[in-house]
């Protein structure tokens, strides 16, 4: 199978970037050959939705705002009401949310060509993206696993934390490379090193 | 100001877009009656005080919010998923 080329093209270059007088605040990477389904229930077949991703992920969720779990290269999470993303290693992840959730319980679209998947890890996370986006990213407020859908300068983001200072953040494929280069300008001050 | 999403929590403004009157009444499709149409289209009480408003949660889950905000001090008193106060309202009440 061709290999999908990366939106971030020569903006993205390993190693250690910024101030490193304090070490390595953050890392950044990109998460590759994701599949990313946005799956949306009807108002009343949100349970049998949740269930129909459950099986077909092994990832139970509760219908609760922003709820999600994470397992390994699987993640799935809220960010609306009856709204999901499930995100997998596996190229068969539509193929199976299909067999599982037929059209009277909702609809889904595949996302994996409109979306790249940036991971920031580090102490520093929660400090950068506090300059970009206007969310509280402390743990209380955003706790692990869970999932958010949120505004960088007026663009669309979805952000899930994924443990106590690692986030994944879900961009538009167009405008990868600029939320690239501003990521990385909100963390030079931290420190930052690409992997 | 700060509009407390029902899903997300508390927002900044930057994220919702002002969809208007929420008091509005829509006189029936087939209705021919210009000088209530002329209403529903142009007519607005500004009143000064609680208003309830229709915003678009537009930079996070997308939904539609029925929000009561004193339009002098912009108050926030309650806010709802649009979808549930249509839902309350066919039930025969009222949000």
């Amino acid at each position: 199978m061709a290999e999908r080329q990366s939106p971030l093209g020569a903006f993205f270059v390993p190693g250690d970037h910024g101030n490193a007088a304090a070490g390595v605040g953050v890392t950044l990477r990109e998460r590759k050959n994701l599949s990313i389904v946005q799956v949306t229930a009807w108002i009343d077949t949100i349970p049998a939705v949740l269930t129909a991703i459950g099986s077909a992920t092994g990832l139970v969720l509760q219908n609760k705002p922003g709820l999600g779990r994470v397992a390994g290269e699987k993640s799935v999470f809220g960010f609306a009401p009856g709204r999901y993303f499930v995100v997998g290693a596996t190229p068969d992840l539509e193929l199976r949310l299909r067999s599982a959730i037929s059209s009277d319980l909702g609809t889904m679209i595949d996302l994996t060509h409109g979306r790249t998947v940036i991971r920031i890890g580090g102490p520093g996370s929660e400090w950068v993206l506090s300059k970009l986006f206007a969310i509280d990213f402390s743990e209380h407020a955003f706790p692990i696993a869970y999932g958010r859908a949120t505004l960088h300068h007026d663009i669309h983001a979805n952000i899930q934390r994924i443990d106590d200072e690692t986030f994944d953040i879900y961009v538009f494929r167009t405008f990868a490379r600029s939320f690239w280069q501003t990521l990385g300008h909100a963390a030079a001050e931290v420190g930052y090193r690409v992997e | 100001m700060i509009i407390k999403c029902p899903y997300c929590g508390p927002r900044d403004v930057i994220e919702f877009i002002y969809q208007g009157d929420a008091t509005r009444k829509r006189p029936e499709p087939a209705s021919t009656d210009q000088a209530a149409w002329n209403a529903y289209v142009y007519d607005r009480t500004n009143t000064g005080g609680s208003h309830r408003e229709f915003w678009l949660h537009g930079g996070g889950c997308r939904q539609h919010l029925v929000v009561t905000r004193d339009m002098s001090s912009h108050a926030i008193s309650s806010v709802a998923l649009a979808r549930d106060v249509a839902a309350s309202i066919n039930d025969g009440g009222r949000a």
